[in-house]
């Protein structure tokens, strides 16, 4: 079947070459490579922030930076880590797996793919230009609460029309997935019988298109709030700061969401395939996966339980909150029984997604905690919760990510990386990300809130602590930038079939897979 | 010494060091004591859940592997085990959200305090008014720390004595009295957080949040800001001197003192 693909294929495609090959692509293995170097970047961008924020908190008293250099920091590595960085890499995933992991030969609508992708270069050159304008970068929490975010300088505008273009981007990119999974699946592949990160970046994508806009109403309330004189956010004009607050965190905790139910797509990929043994409860993890969806629309209020709202408010949204543990508790049991009684190896990617499911739930717990509204008073806006988003997101989303790369990496290039230096890269990753996170549990119970620049002596040596293990996590990673061009270098070696216990319509396509991946769709019974 | 320490408090968080603290203050109020006692009642049910877990986890890592010759079963779904892990895990919840909920009932109970005090958040300090006894002054970081914080200043912060938490004017509380504070804002969102007098609440401009203390314990106590506030943020301390009732009044009559003295 594989050479009468190639037989089909690339002949009748007439790119240009060089640049403009990737600028006038409409091809989706281009684009999602795009969108994962893109990724790759910003990982590096956001990183190095973080570490100019690790650097002036090794020890107590300012050695570095200036508390508004500081604060832009803060507010620049969330910008650059959640839109440039997490966002762009489940979408090049999305680019490059959905049509060969349903049978299809590219994407719905290739022209809109291109433009989404490339959206994003420009929106991110104006977001990071503002640091280098006089009065600097946004300084006030990439969450932007007025009125603080209103005393921003010359970045304002630029920093609100290029989240705006990340929202367009992302909301082209939704529709492009929804498209493409409800249209193009091959004969046979019913919605129930679709591998489970399809599923998962379809009900993704369903939130994108329901969350982004509202994004994008709230910045523009912002906006017109500075210069045109609405009172939107203004007390004194009649208008209320907490209402901003309202707005946003009903985008922000689907968001939220969208960071990580492609992750659990690929976690519920992995397992299985080095578990050689078929996903526990398939039903039951589409049913979670959505029930997740659901509830992220009306939990919001939990990221605000100091604003001062009535008790039945808080008492709802401590009740909703503590509903989401029951779906993601299903997710962890079912990968756990998976794992049972199978017939488990060890590579990269199944080290990935092991850490991923211990390390999510630690993320998890504390996420449960955080949902009790009393000790919340005390958690809010303290380094505990910055542990708890870190662990979600880093060895959450993040190590997801890099389990799927390992993944499908032989798939894309049919080049086998080295399988000694993953398995170096996933220790020093694991090792350095507890390292960075766990203490800031420990500082954020006894007292120190984010955000500052400068803490009170009883909390260097935590301090001291999380910042050599970010360090190390920075360096770690350039060890996996390493891996990734010693593979391109290799010869093409990778069978069809790259992973003894993979599933799925992918594994026959040749391993690279063809440029129109399946010109004619496959039969799925 | 140092390296066993970590090791010891990442296995039993509580039995840490003081100098490494680790765990959330019990404090000295109501509030914060359930506070406390919920933080502590979740930690444990999410201990014994976690070890559950990651034990199953670690068992078939351990055991059900391919270089052991373990076959892999057929199993692929059950709707008895998925049912009883969405019931069991819904018991747990709701036993955890009935403490929850008579306890936030409680903190939310602003009635019946006998004294009320207004702070109002400025960039980068707080204004105190006591609303019964027409006193008031603002409170600010103190010079010391404020000197020694700058970028460049070459002081061992580590020397200075309260670094970060010591202010000018201290704000002085009754103990044994439940105290009902008001909080807003002058400019941008603020956060009062004393974390050994329970929660924190948000001081927002143009509107009124209220919390309440009743602290049983006399002392010095000392919080920040918690919310981001701008450049400063970091830098507005709240320091609470708690007192017995007469001495409390003693001191009101003598803020009185002064600022009468102070107008002529």
């Amino acid at each position: 079947m594989s050479t009468n693909i190639d037989k089909l294929h690339d002949d009748h495609h007439h790119t240009p070459s060089g640049i403009m090959r990737w600028i006038t692509t409409t091809n989706h293995k281009d684009i999602g490579s795009m969108y994962l170097w893109f990724s790759l970047i910003m990982f590096f961008v956001g990183g190095l922030m973080a570490l100019v924020i690790r650097a002036e908190l090794f020890q107590p008293g300012l050695q570095l930076v200036v508390p508004g250099f500081f604060n832009q920091m803060t507010t620049m590595h969330a910008l650059v880590m959640i839109f440039g960085a997490v966002m762009p890499a489940f979408v090049g995933l999305a680019n490059w797996q959905l049509p060969i992991m349903i049978g299809a030969p590219d994407m719905a609508l290739p022209r809109l793919n291109n433009w989404s992708f490339w959206i994003l270069p420009f929106a991110f050159t104006m977001m990071l230009s503002t640091l280098f304008f006089g009065s600097g970068g946004p300084a006030a929490g990439w969450t932007l609460y007025p009125p603080l975010s209103l005393q921003g300088g010359d970045s304002f505008p630029f920093t609100i029309l290029s989240i705006h273009m990340l929202g367009l981007s992302s909301i082209l990119g939704a529709i492009n997935v929804i498209a493409t999974i409800l249209n193009m699946r091959a004969p046979g592949m019913t919605l129930m019988k679709m591998p489970i990160f399809v599923w998962t970046w379809l009900i993704t994508a369903f939130l994108l298109i329901a969350s982004m806009p509202v994004l994008a109403g709230a910045v523009t309330m912002l906006l017109t709030d500075k210069f045109f004189g609405t009172m939107f956010f203004t007390a004194s004009g009649g208008g209320d700061p907490a209402m901003f607050q309202h707005i946003f965190w009903f985008f922000g905790h689907p968001e939220v969401y969208i960071l990580i139910l492609p992750a659990f797509g690929i976690v519920s990929t992995i397992i299985p395939a080095f578990s050689r043994k078929r996903l526990f409860g398939y039903d039951s993890m589409v049913y979670a996966t959505a029930s997740i969806a659901l509830l992220s629309f009306i939990v919001w209020a939990h990221h605000m339980f100091t604003v001062g709202m009535p008790l039945a408010g808080e008492i709802f949204f401590m009740f909703t909150t503590m509903l989401i543990a029951i779906p993601t508790g299903v997710k962890v049991f079912n990968w756990v029984a998976t794992m049972w009684k199978g017939s488990m190896t060890f590579e990269t990617p199944m080290l990935f997604a092991l850490a991923f499911i211990v390390l999510f739930t630690i993320g998890g717990f504390s996420g449960l905690m955080l949902a009790m509204v009393p000790a919340d008073f005390q958690y809010h806006d303290t380094y505990f919760v910055v542990a708890h988003f870190h662990y979600v997101l880093v060895p959450g989303a993040v190590f997801a990510i890099m389990a799927a790369v390992y993944y499908w990496l032989p798939k894309w290039t049919g080049k086998m990386y080295n399988e000694g230096l993953g398995k170096l890269h996933f220790w020093l990753t694991t090792i350095f990300v507890n390292l960075t996170f766990f203490p800031m549990h420990f500082v954020g119970l006894a007292g120190m809130p984010r955000r500052i620049p400068d803490y009170a002596v009883q909390f260097a040596d935590f301090n001291a602590i999380a910042s050599v293990g970010a360090f190390g996590f920075g360096l770690s990673q350039l060890l996996f930038v390493y891996i990734l061009f010693n593979t391109l270098k290799k010869d093409v070696t990778a069978e069809d079939k790259v992973w003894e216990g993979a599933e799925g319509l992918e594994w026959t396509l040749p391993s690279p897979p063809p440029y129109h991946s399946f010109e004619e769709a496959p039969k799925v019974d | 010494m140092r390296i066993s320490n970590i090791l010891l408090m990442v296995i039993f968080p509580t039995t840490a060091l003081a100098e490494w603290e680790t765990n959330m203050p019990r404090g000295v109020t109501p509030t914060s004591e359930v506070a406390y006692d919920l933080h502590m009642l979740i930690f444990y049910i999410t201990v014994v859940i976690g070890i559950l877990v990651f034990s199953a986890m670690l068992y078939s890592i351990i055991y059900h592997r391919k270089s052991l010759g373990h076959e892999p079963a057929k199993f692929h779904e059950s709707t008895k085990v998925e049912i009883i892990w969405t019931v069991i895990p819904f018991i747990i919840l709701v036993g955890m959200a009935i403490p929850a909920t008579k306890a936030l009932i409680m903190m939310e109970d602003t009635r019946d305090s006998e004294i009320t005090v207004k702070v109002t958040g400025y960039q980068w300090m707080w204004q105190y008014e006591y609303l019964e006894d027409d006193v008031s002054f603002f409170s600010k970081i103190d010079n010391e720390s404020n000197v020694a914080r700058r970028l460049g200043s070459n002081v061992d912060v580590k020397k200075v004595k309260n670094y970060l938490r010591n202010v000018d004017n201290a704000v002085v509380l009754p103990t044994n009295t439940k105290v009902r504070i008001l909080l807003t804002a002058n400019d941008v969102i603020h956060a009062w957080w004393v974390p050994e007098l329970g929660g924190k609440k948000d001081a927002i401009p143009g509107f009124v949040n209220e919390l309440w203390v009743d602290i049983k314990e006399p002392g010095t106590y000392r919080g920040q800001c918690a919310e981001l506030c701008g450049k400063d943020h970091g830098f507005m301390p709240i320091v609470v001197h708690a007192v017995s009732k007469p001495e409390y009044y003693k001191w009101v009559g003598i803020q009185k003192t002064n600022k009468v003295a102070k107008n002529k």
